[in-house]
C-alpha cells in the first residue's frame, strides 16, 4: 500500500520524533476510503507517547474497525516543533492512516482523560481547520464528540463540542452511527436533525441542546433541554459483560518508546473501594470483573499479536480481583518460558503481593508503592481509604525483610478537614517506616533505605463524596509542602527521605476546570489564543497566561475553588445520572466530617444506587 | 545455529531510527514465532547484532542482523514467516548460516556500503555534473570539512572513495564503512558539490544503501564481497 505523507521528507526530517507523525504501525488499519460510509478520526488530546499508550483508544479503534461501514483513524496533539511548522506553512492537521486531514472525517472523537489538555483540543480543532465553537460548525465539518472521564462534567468545554458520550464507549456507539448514516443520507440540513435525535440516544450529551441559567450569586439556577423529545437526565453507559466485552486482539505496536509499552490486561473495570476522593472509584460502579480463563486466554493473543516483552494488568485495584492469584500464576510460568516481562501496578502489599513481585522483579532495583494519601489516621479515615498504619508498617517491614529498600509513598495535600499536625504526620509515618528497616539485623540490610515521598494536591472531582469541597489559593498549597518538607528534615531518618510535591497553579487550575461551568469556555479559548498547549508538561506552564485570561473575561476564579458548596447546591454535572445518587455522596460528605469508615463493596452495601445497573459486585455470590 | 538476516529498509521506515528498528525486530521475531536465543541474567533480552546503524531519513536495500536460532528454520521458512510479520518498508531477503565466532560477526566484518544517490527535484547542480565525476575523482586529495563535536576539521576523504560513478542522474557510490575507517555519503556529496562551486543546500539528497560488504580475502586483496555471500542458505 502506497501513502503520500502529509508532511513533506524535509518537514518530517527537522523535527523531533517523525516517527509520531507517520502511522505504519504493526496492527494499524487500513481501509479503502470509498468503501466505507463512516470516517472517524479518533483523538488523545496530548502527544502521540501519552495518546499512544490509552487503553481506551486501543479499545474503540478495535470497536469501530470491526463495522464494515466504518474506518477509524487516530490523531494526536503535534509537539510544539511540529505546531509551529503548521502553521506557518499552513499545514492541516491530519490522521496518521491515511494521512487526510480532519475535514475529511465525518466524526472527530476526542478523548478527555484529564483537564489539562483542554487548550489542546483547541489545538487540535484549529490545525485541523475545524470551527472552535460549535454552534459555527456545518454540514462540511465533522461532528466533534468527547468521551472518557471528564465528561462527568463536561461544561467548560460543551462549547467546542457537538456531543458528548457519558460512560463507556462499547455500548450505545453502533446506535450513534446507524443514526448518523441515517441522517446524512437524508440530505438537507442533516446536520441539526442528527444532532436532535441523537439527544435521544441514551448517553448522548447534546450541550447545544440544553440552556443554563445562573443565580445572581453564579450558582446554577437551571438547566433546561430544548424540548420533550430532549432528555433532562443523561445516563452513564457501562459494560455489564465485561468478559465478553470488545477488546483489541492485537492492539497497535508503536515504533518509538511510549509511556505504556506493553500489552494491558484490563482484569477488571471499577473499584470496591469507595475512597472518598476518588472519581474513577465512583463513575466506573459497579465493580465487574472478567472471568479470569477468557483473561488467560486474552493476555497468550495479544503477545502473540503484538509481539510485546511485556504485559500488565491493569484495573483501579488488582489486589482486589477475586482470581488473582490464579491469574498471576499463570502469567508467572507462562511469560517466564518466553522470556516476558510482568509488571503489576496498584498491588496492596501484602504477604502475597511481595510473594509475587519477589518472582516477577529486580528486588534490589526495584521500589515498593505504598498509597495511604494521608499521613494520619483520623484523616485516612476521613478520606474513606482503609489503610491503617499498622498495616503500611507491616507490609514495609516484611518489604525489607524480603530484600527491598527502596519505598514510594503517595499522599495528597489540601484534603477536607485537614490540619497542620495531618501534615507533619505524613514526615512521622515515612520516618516509622525508616525505623523499621534500621531495626532489621544489620546483615539483612543492604546500605541506607531509600523513601521517596511525594504528595499532590488534592482536587474535588465531580461525583465524589468531596465535590462539595473547598480548595485553596497556590501559597497555602505551597505551605502545606513546606510544612511537610521541614518536618521530614527534623525527622531522625530524614537523611533516608527524599520529599517532592506537586506544582501548586495547575492544581488550582484543575480544580477551576473540574468543577466549571459554560462560563469557562472564553477562558479557555482566551488561553489557548495566548499560547496555553500541553499544560500537563510543566516545561511550558505559565500561570501568568491563565491569570490574565480570568481577568480579561471577568471570570473569578476563586468562585470555582474557594468556597464550600452548600448541600442542595444544583451542579453544571448534575443533570448526568452516573450510578451513584447524590444523596449517597451526600452521606457520604458528612461521614467523612464525623468520621465514620464505609465498607468496602464486598464488606457490606452502602446503598450507592449503582445496583440499578443489575451486576457486577453488587450481585456477587446471587444466582 | 548462527544466522544473519538481510532485510531492506524502504519508505516511511526511514524515518524509524536505529534504536526503535532494533525494537522493532525484537517484536518482529516474537510475533513470527521463530525462537531466537535469549541473553542470560534477569531480564534476559534477545541477542541481536545489526551490521551497521543506518541514519534517519536513509533508504536501504541491503541492512544485516546477526541472530542465534535456538530452533532452527530454513531460510526459505524464515524469511517467509519474517516477512508475515514485517511492517510495510521492511521485507527481508535472505536468511544464511554463518560461521561461528566474533570475528565471523557482521559487525565486524562491514569494510564497505554501496550506496546510490540522486538530487532531489530541483536540489541537482547546474548541468552536466555527471561528466565532472572523473575530474572530481582524479584528485590526489579531496579535504572536506567534517563537524565533530569538537567544531569543525578538515580530512582527506580520497582514500575512503572505492567507487564513484555517475550516469542517469545518479550517483552510485562505494565507500569505506565499518569500525576502521567511515565515510558518509552526504559528506562526500556535499564536498562534491562544493568542489562544483555550489553551496550544498539541506535536504537535497536522496540516499539508499544498497549493499554491505566485507573484505573477500587477506589484507592485500581489495575485493569486497556482501555480507549475506558469507553465509549458507539453511536446507532442513
Ligand atoms: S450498590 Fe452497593 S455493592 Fe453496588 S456498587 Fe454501590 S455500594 Fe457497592
Amino acid at each position: 500500500m502506497e501513502r503520500k505523507l502529509a508532511l513533506s521528507d524535509e518537514i518530517l526530517l527537522s523535527i523531533e520524533k517523525p516517527a509520531r507523525y507517520i502511522g505504519n504501525e504493526i496492527n494499524a488499519v487500513y481501509k479503502d476510503k470509498d468503501s466505507v460510509d463512516i470516517r472517524f478520526a479518533m483523538c488523545f488530546p496530548d502527544v502521540y507517547e501519552i495518546g499512544m499508550s490509552h487503553l481506551g483508544i486501543q479499545i474503540l479503534y478495535e470497536l469501530f474497525n470491526r463495522r464494515e461501514d466504518t474506518w477509524c483513524e487516530r490523531v494526536y496533539a503535534p509537539w510544539f516543533d511540529l505546531d509551529k511548522v503548521m502553521r506557518e506553512k499552513d499545514i492541516p492537521l491530519f490522521a496518521l492512516e491515511s494521512q487526510d486531514p480532519l475535514t475529511a472525517f465525518d466524526f472527530l472523537g476526542i478523548t478527555l482523560q484529564y483537564e489539562l489538555c483542554y487548550t489542546n483540543i483547541l489545538q487540535v480543532l484549529d490545525l485541523g481547520r475545524i470551527p472552535l465553537m460549535a454552534a459555527d460548525r456545518d454540514e462540511s465539518h465533522p461532528i466533534v464528540i468527547g468521551g472518557g472521564p471528564c465528561t462527568y462534567n463536561p461544561e467548560p468545554i460543551a462549547d467546542f463540542f457537538d456531543l458528548f458520550y457519558i460512560g463507556e464507549g462499547e455500548v450505545v456507539y453502533d446506535r450513534l452511527l446507524d443514526l448518523y448514516k441515517e441522517c446524512k443520507k437524508a440530505g438537507g440540513a442533516w446536520r441539526k436533525a442528527f444532532l436532535r435525535r441523537a439527544a435521544s440516544v441514551p448517553g448522548i450529551y447534546v450541550p447545544s441542546l440544553y440552556t443554563p441559567a445562573y443565580h445572581e450569586d453564579g450558582t446554577l439556577a437551571s438547566f433546561t433541554p430544548a424540548g420533550d423529545d430532549v432528555p433532562a437526565v443523561v445516563e452513564k453507559q457501562i459494560v455489564m459483560d465485561m468478559t465478553n466485552a470488545v477488546y483489541p486482539d492485537k492492539p497497535l505496536v508503536p515504533y518509538i518508546k511510549v509511556t505504556q509499552d506493553r500489552v494491558v490486561l484490563e482484569i477488571q473495570r471499577g473499584c470496591i473501594r469507595g475512597c472518598r476522593f476518588c472519581q474513577a472509584g465512583m463513575i466506573y460502579r459497579p465493580t465487574r470483573e472478567k472471568d479470569v480463563e477468557k483473561l488467560k486466554a486474552q493476555a497468550d493473543i495479544m503477545l502473540r499479536g503484538t509481539g510485546h516483552e511485556e504485559i500488565s494488568l491493569s484495573s483501579l485495584s488488582s489486589s482486589d480481583y477475586t482470581h488473582l492469584n490464579e491469574l498471576v500464576s499463570y502469567l508467572i510460568e507462562e511469560c517466564s518460558r518466553r522470556h516476558i516481562n510482568i509488571s503489576l501496578p496498584s498491588l496492596r502489599i501484602d504477604a502475597f503481593s511481595l510473594d509475587v513481585m519477589s518472582k516477577v522483579q529486580d528486588v534490589k532495583k526495584s521500589s515498593l508503592t505504598f498509597a495511604p494519601e494521608a499521613g494520619s489516621q483520623r484523616l485516612r479515615d476521613v478520606i474513606n481509604k482503609g489503610l491503617t498504619e499498622e498495616i503500611i508498617l507491616k507490609g514495609a517491614a516484611e518489604a525489607f525483610a524480603g530484600g527491598w529498600n527502596k519505598v514510594k509513598l503517595y499522599f495528597m495535600l489540601g484534603l477536607p478537614t485537614e490540619q497542620e499536625e495531618d501534615r507533619k504526620a505524613i514526615a512521622h509515618l515515612a520516618n516509622e517506616i525508616a525505623v523499621q528497616y534500621y531495626e532489621l539485623p544489620k546483615e539483612q540490610r543492604f546500605g541506607k533505605c531509600q523513601i521517596t515521598v511525594s504528595t499532590s494536591f488534592f482536587v474535588p472531582k465531580p461525583f465524589t463524596p468531596f465535590q462539595w469541597a473547598s480548595m485553596h489559593q497556590p501559597e497555602d498549597y505551597i505551605g502545606m509542602a513546606r510544612t511537610v518538607n521541614n518536618e521530614v528534615r527534623a525527622m531522625r531518618n530524614a537523611k533516608s527521605i527524599k520529599y517532592n510535591w506537586h506544582e501548586a497553579e495547575v492544581t488550582v487550575l484543575e480544580g477551576v476546570m473540574a468543577r466549571g461551568d459554560r462560563r469557562l469556555a472564553p477562558v479557555i479559548l482566551k488561553a489557548y489564543r495566548d499560547g496555553a498547549m500541553f499544560e500537563a508538561w510543566s516545561e511550558f506552564w505559565d500561570w501568568g497566561r491563565w491569570l490574565r485570561a480570568f481577568d480579561e473575561c471577568g471570570v473569578d476564579r476563586d468562585f470555582y475553588t474557594m468556597r464550600e458548596r452548600g448541600d442542595d447546591e444544583l451542579f453544571p454535572w448534575d443533570f448526568i445520572h452516573a450510578g451513584v445518587t447524590k444523596q449517597f455522596l451526600l452521606r457520604e460528605w458528612k461521614r467523612a466530617h464525623e468520621p465514620v469508615v464505609t465498607k468496602n463493596c464486598r464488606e457490606q452495601c452502602s446503598g450507592c444506587g449503582a445496583r440499578m445497573y443489575g451486576g457486577g459486585v453488587c450481585f456477587e455470590g446471587q444466582a | 545455529m548462527k544466522v544473519r538476516l538481510k532485510f531492506t529498509k524502504e519508505g516511511e521506515m526511514k524515518f524509524i531510527g536505529h534504536l526503535d528498528l532494533m525494537r522493532c525486530f525484537q517484536k518482529v521475531i516474537r510475533r513470527s514465532g521463530i525462537d531466537i536465543k535469549f541473553s542470560e541474567g534477569l531480564s534476559p533480552h534477545m541477542v541481536m547484532s545489526f551490521a551497521s546503524p543506518l541514519s534517519v531519513g536513509l533508504t536501504s536495500l541491503g541492512e544485516y542482523v546477526d541472530m542465534e536460532l535456538v530452533t532452527p528454520v530454513s531460510s526459505a521458512e524464515g524469511v517467509r514467516r519474517l516477512n508475515e510479520q514485517m511492517p510495510a518498508g521492511i521485507r527481508a531477503l535472505s536468511l544464511k548460516q554463518i560461521p561461528e565466532g566474533r570475528a565471523n560477526g557482521a559487525m565486524a566484518l562491514v569494510a564497505a556500503a554501496e550506496y546510490t544517490v540522486r538530487f532531489r527535484e530541483g536540489k541537482a547542480p547546474a548541468g552536466g555534473w555527471e561528466d565532472k565525476v572523473p575530474a572530481f575523482l582524479s584528485q590526489e586529495t579531496i579535504s572536506a570539512v567534517k563537524e565533530t563535536k569538537k567544531g569543525e576539521t578538515t580530512v582527506d576523504i580520497r582514500p575512503l572513495i572505492y567507487r564513484m560513478e555517475a550516469a542517469d542522474g545518479e550517483v552510485k557510490l562505494r565507500l569505506a564503512g565499518g569500525s576502521e575507517a567511515n565515510l558518509k555519503p552526504e559528506l562526500l556529496m556535499d564536498t562534491f558539490v562544493r568542489w562544483l562551486g555550489e553551496e550544498p543546500q539541506p535536504f537535497s539528497l536522496l540516499i539508499c544503501r544498497t549493499e554491505l560488504l566485507a573484505k573477500a580475502g587477506g589484507e592485500q586483496d581489495e575485493r569486497f564481497v556482501p555480507l549475506e555471500d558469507l553465509g549458507e542458505d539453511i536446507i532442513l
